[in-house]
């Protein structure tokens, strides 16, 4: 194990005597290179600006009588001043760049700067949607070789690519299961989720007009394969499953469960968002899914960027496929085009219809299959089981002293579980959380799944090193022990970080959304 | 494998931390007939830096970019020049590779950015709440028109026939699995927006009314008469931009009465990119509707030593808490496109906005002289802001792929739009931004009459 400390410095060496750190009060509010920064409302000026344009001549204009005259109140910066602004910004953000990011389900992986220099290429980056299909056949062609690979990757012979994000691929996947269900007269009203489902799921089956219901799950932490085919019936239009689950294990029984629900009419939905574990190991379409998206903002390393934008292309079964949405990309001989609202009569008369302008998230395809070309196939299958290494490292490096609710159940995939069985009273989760902020880390997915109590859900992905698993696995154990002994300094925790603990509930109470003026 | 940090070494001593003699004995619950022995057939394996970067730019070199020819495209997308400190900022990796700020005492670089980005979309729109993005204008216009029928529990919508057609398709598609019955209609190719049309299709069960500014055709309608029009039988009037420069120069929808305003943010700092990642911007006039907003919000508050501070609020709408019963399913935004957008908007300040917005005009105006000047082109729009509709007695579809062979990028059909309505096929949309010179315009206007003569 290497030591989690090389330089053997800790804070409390200097502490004051309440254990803070006491320095002296600063004019500015910053300590050093802890820069407070203002609002750009603060500090911008409507008549101050950043770009060079032509004034302009005030003469006729042909607005209709709808010119905008009163003030619209949006400060500027000079180019300067908004540099500075927003790298100091910068600087209160936790990122991967700067270390392990362990958010089970996320899948925070290294996100590699060639794919940022080619999405920049201007035959990729430059070029108009609409603009004449002669003229894009280099873009068509990323969108039909990345679709190629994610069919080939998952073993499904048809691939939606117009997806946004993870959530608008469950979507699309369930109106495309709604819309099969409908071509054949068979209107069903039920879509069974897990209980341990991510958020998304029973919300996307709710928006797309169905009731949803739970399945239980054993005390294994798998899906209770009795209780479901038990509930299977001609108003069950889908199941959807998550797998690797989202406890972190393989649903072993995934191909009987899918069986059953084909047998009793209905469709099975898979969501990918765990694919990072079993990418170029297993196929989903071996298994019997009739649709799953993927987030190619987890398993292929595209930026999550703060909270997207992702991408969710949707791939399919051949019962699904002729219902997938447009536009679609298809290559006739060397040459590229996409069947669209015009001719979809002819080729695509079954099409849903279209979930978004355009064609998708082309900045993230370019990206995804930069990094797909970069692994090659052998290279995402040493993705799969280096993630799964890492997490088995982690869990079995813990669970002496977290208490692993399924550590009994076989080797995790990619994310290990723990829940705050054993925790000094009074002590959470959430305190083991924000303590781990001061350790320099992210903090794990907190309280999901819903199955464990005061779950942390670890997901370290096959980019972390050996060195920093052993670094995070000392901080960890180091808290562990802290919560289990009843250290209620954890629940002041964070004292690092650029804020102490906020104020939730006084922001839901008092909602202040936008700046206004009366503030200062 | 260069992003892959673990050497053999390394995964032999995990394994055996972990009790596994192999790989495979963590994968023992893949049933054997599922698992793949070894890399799937047919597929390449790994390839250098430099190999990746050289077969994208093969595929990237097929293209014709914006850059490399007179360009007039727009319909929904629009070309605009980026400043250098945009791209730089958003891939500082502080923001690049941060996730959604569920921490917010290590996340408030990007909660502080929302905060602001929420603001300057507010003030754009002339609206008191703006949410922290959607994915794109189209399904913002959706989410607008699901969360109308929550509002007024009605669920009928009425849809201008000068909306964006791919965003009438969105919204019919949604519309199929929600129930939701859509009004929609064919734009009418005349010189001004059909209000009086669109205000006679408004009914007692109308949940809301959902009209495009400026619209499909580049035309700028009198929302205040719709909005009251609206607002007189209980349906809100839901706005869509898709041109946000605009903004700079004529009134904001939420001045004129709209309730919700949605549209598509792309053309302040975010790149054409073949259609996407773009940004959907979504706020409301009355901040009593902010419950029933979809997507992410940031809020002020303040932490444990009292010090300013921004955390996600009112998640009690949001998928993550209320399962079934969210407001919507969204999760991951387009964080990133709306700090490229807000660091935009900072450089731009009001005063850069306008001057902008004034520069489009101005070139707009002085092409729509131009090819009005052209045998065989009629010039459609009594008002414009920087894109406009010409009519060419022929079909417009062809003519647009000749001058594409010729490397003039002419404007976007109606024929590709509405491609089966061959009645609108002799009509072609043509944007102008300050990216364009009078060069272009010139080349433009001769291309046009080489083709037509």
């Amino acid at each position: 194990m290497n030591a989690p400390n090389k330089s053997g410095w800790k804070p409390e060496m200097n502490a004051s005597e309440d254990g803070m750190h006491q320095g002296p009060a600063t004019v500015t509010g910053n300590r050093a290179l802890m820069l407070e920064e203002p609002l750009l409302f603060e500090i911008g000026h409507a008549n101050e600006t950043g770009v060079d344009l032509p004034e302009p001549q005030f003469g006729a204009n042909r607005f209709g009588g709808f010119e905008r005259n009163a003030a619209i109140g949006l400060p500027g910066l000079s180019e300067p001043e908004t540099m500075r602004h927003y790298t100091r910004l910068s600087r209160q953000n936790y990122a991967i760049d700067l270390g392990l990011f362990p958010l089970g389900s996320c899948t925070m992986k290294h996100n590699p700067r060639l794919n940022e220099k080619v999405a920049r290429m201007p035959g990729f980056a430059d070029v108009h949607p609409l603009a004449p299909i002669s003229t894009v056949q280099g873009a068509l062609q990323v969108i039909h070789e990345l679709g190629e690979w994610l069919k080939a990757l998952t073993g499904m012979p048809a691939v939606a690519m117009s997806p946004k994000a993870g959530a608008h691929g469950e979507l699309c996947g369930i109106l495309a299961i709604r819309a099969a269900l409908e071509a054949r007269g068979d209107a069903r009203e039920v879509v069974l989720c897990p209980e341990s489902a991510h958020g998304t799921n029973p919300a996307t089956a709710a928006f797309a007009g169905y009731r949803v219901e739970d399945i239980p799950a054993t005390a294994e932490g798998r899906v209770d394969v009795a209780a479901l085919k038990a509930r299977l019936g001609p108003d069950v239009a889908a199941v959807m499953i998550t797998n690797p689950n989202t406890c972190g294990l393989f649903e072993r029984d995934f191909k009987v469960i899918a069986d059953a629900v084909h047998a009793a009419g209905g469709f099975v939905y898979c969501d990918g968002a765990n694919f990072n574990a079993i990418v170029g190991k297993v196929r989903p379409g071996d298994l019997g899914v009739d649709a799953m998206h993927i987030n190619l903002h987890k398993t292929f390393s595209t930026p999550h960027g703060g909270g997207g934008p992702g991408s969710g292309p949707v791939v399919f079964s051949e019962a699904l496929a002729p219902f997938a949405p447009l536009p679609v990309v298809v290559e006739d001989r060397g040459q590229y085009r996409m069947i669209e609202e015009e001719d979809a009569g002819e080729n695509h008369s079954s099409t849903f219809g279209r979930m978004t302008a355009f064609h998708g998230q082309m900045g993230m395809f370019t990206r995804a299959l930069t990094y797909i070309l970069s692994h090659g196939a052998d290279g995402l299958k040493q993705v799969a089981e280096d993630a799964v290494l890492n997490a088995n490292y982690i869990l079995r490096s813990l669970d002496d002293l977290l208490d692993a609710p399924f550590g009994a159940s076989g080797p995790c995939m990619h994310e290990a579980l723990f829940g705050d069985r054993g925790f000094a009273e009074g002590l959470s989760t959430l305190d083991l959380a924000k303590a781990m902020i001061d350790e320099g880390y992210h903090p794990m997915t907190m309280y999901f799944p819903l199955v464990v109590h005061g779950a942390m859900l670890i997901e370290p992905t096959e980019t972390e090193s050996k060195a920093g698993l052993d670094q995070f696995i000392a901080a960890l154990r180091g808290l562990a022990e802290r919560a289990k002994a009843g250290d209620e300094s954890m629940k002041q925790a964070p004292f690092y970080a650029p804020r102490r603990r906020l104020d939730e509930t006084l922001a839901a109470r008092k909602p202040v959304l936008a700046w206004a003026e009366d503030e200062e | 494998m260069r992003y892959l940090p673990l050497t053999q070494n390394d995964r032999s001593e995990m394994l055996a931390k972990v009790g596994a003699a192999t790989i495979d004995d963590l994968f023992v619950d893949v049933p054997a007939e599922a698992r793949l022995d070894g890399p799937i057939h047919s597929l390449p394996m790994h390839m250098s830096e430099m190999a990746v970067e050289a077969h994208m730019r093969a595929r990237s070199k097929k293209n014709l970019a914006a850059a490399d020819a007179p360009f007039f495209l727009g319909a929904g997308a629009y070309r605009h020049h980026i400043p250098a400190s945009v791209d730089h900022i958003i891939q500082r990796g502080e923001f690049l590779t941060a996730y959604t700020p569920y921490q917010p005492e290590i996340a408030q670089g990007t909660l502080q950015m929302l905060f602001e980005f929420q603001s300057q979309v507010a003030r754009l729109y002339g609206c008191a709440v703006a949410n922290a993005s959607m994915y794109d204008g189209s399904t913002a216009c959706w989410e607008a028109v699901a969360m109308a029928t929550r509002v007024t529990r009605r669920n009928r919508a009425v849809l201008s026939g000068a909306l964006h057609p791919h965003y009438t398709e969105v919204v019919k598609t949604m519309a199929k699995f929600t129930g939701d019955t859509i009004a929609d209609s064919l734009p009418s190719i005349q010189p001004a927006p059909d209000n009086a049309g669109l205000i006679a299709r408004i009914d007692d069960e109308t949940a809301c009314v959902v009209v495009q500014y400026p619209d499909i055709l580049g035309r700028i309608a009198d929302l205040a008469e719709i909005a009251e029009a609206a607002h007189a039988k209980g349906a809100l009037l839901i706005a869509v931009n898709t041109e946000p420069v605009a903004l700079g120069a004529i009134k904001s929808p939420g001045e004129l009465g709209a309730d919700i305003v949605v549209g598509e943010g792309q053309s302040i700092g975010v790149g054409l990119q073949f259609g996407g990642p773009y940004l959907g911007l979504f706020a409301v006039r009355d901040p009593k509707h902010v419950r029933q907003m979809p997507g992410r919000l940031c809020g002020e508050t303040q932490d444990a030593e009292g010090k300013r501070g921004f955390v996600l609020t009112l998640s009690t709408r949001e998928q993550h808490i209320r399962r079934e019963k969210a407001t919507s399913n969204i999760c991951t935004n387009s964080g990133l496109c709306a700090l490229a957008f807000s660091v935009h908007m900072t450089l731009l300040g009001e005063k850069g906005l306008r001057a902008l917005a004034a520069e489009n005009h101005r070139l707009a105006c002085l092409a729509a002289d131009r090819l009005a000047k052209v045998p065989g082109v009629s010039v459609l729009n009594q008002s414009f802001f920087n894109e406009f509709t010409i009519r060419l007695g022929r079909d417009a579809r062809q003519l647009v792929r000749n001058l594409a062979e010729q490397g003039v990028l002419a404007g976007v059909s109606l024929g590709r739009l509405y491609p089966d309505h061959p009645e609108l096929g002799d009509a072609l949309l043509v944007a102008v931004t300050e990216t364009c010179d009078e060069e272009d315009i010139e080349a433009l206007a001769a291309a046009l009459e080489g083709e037509l003569a």
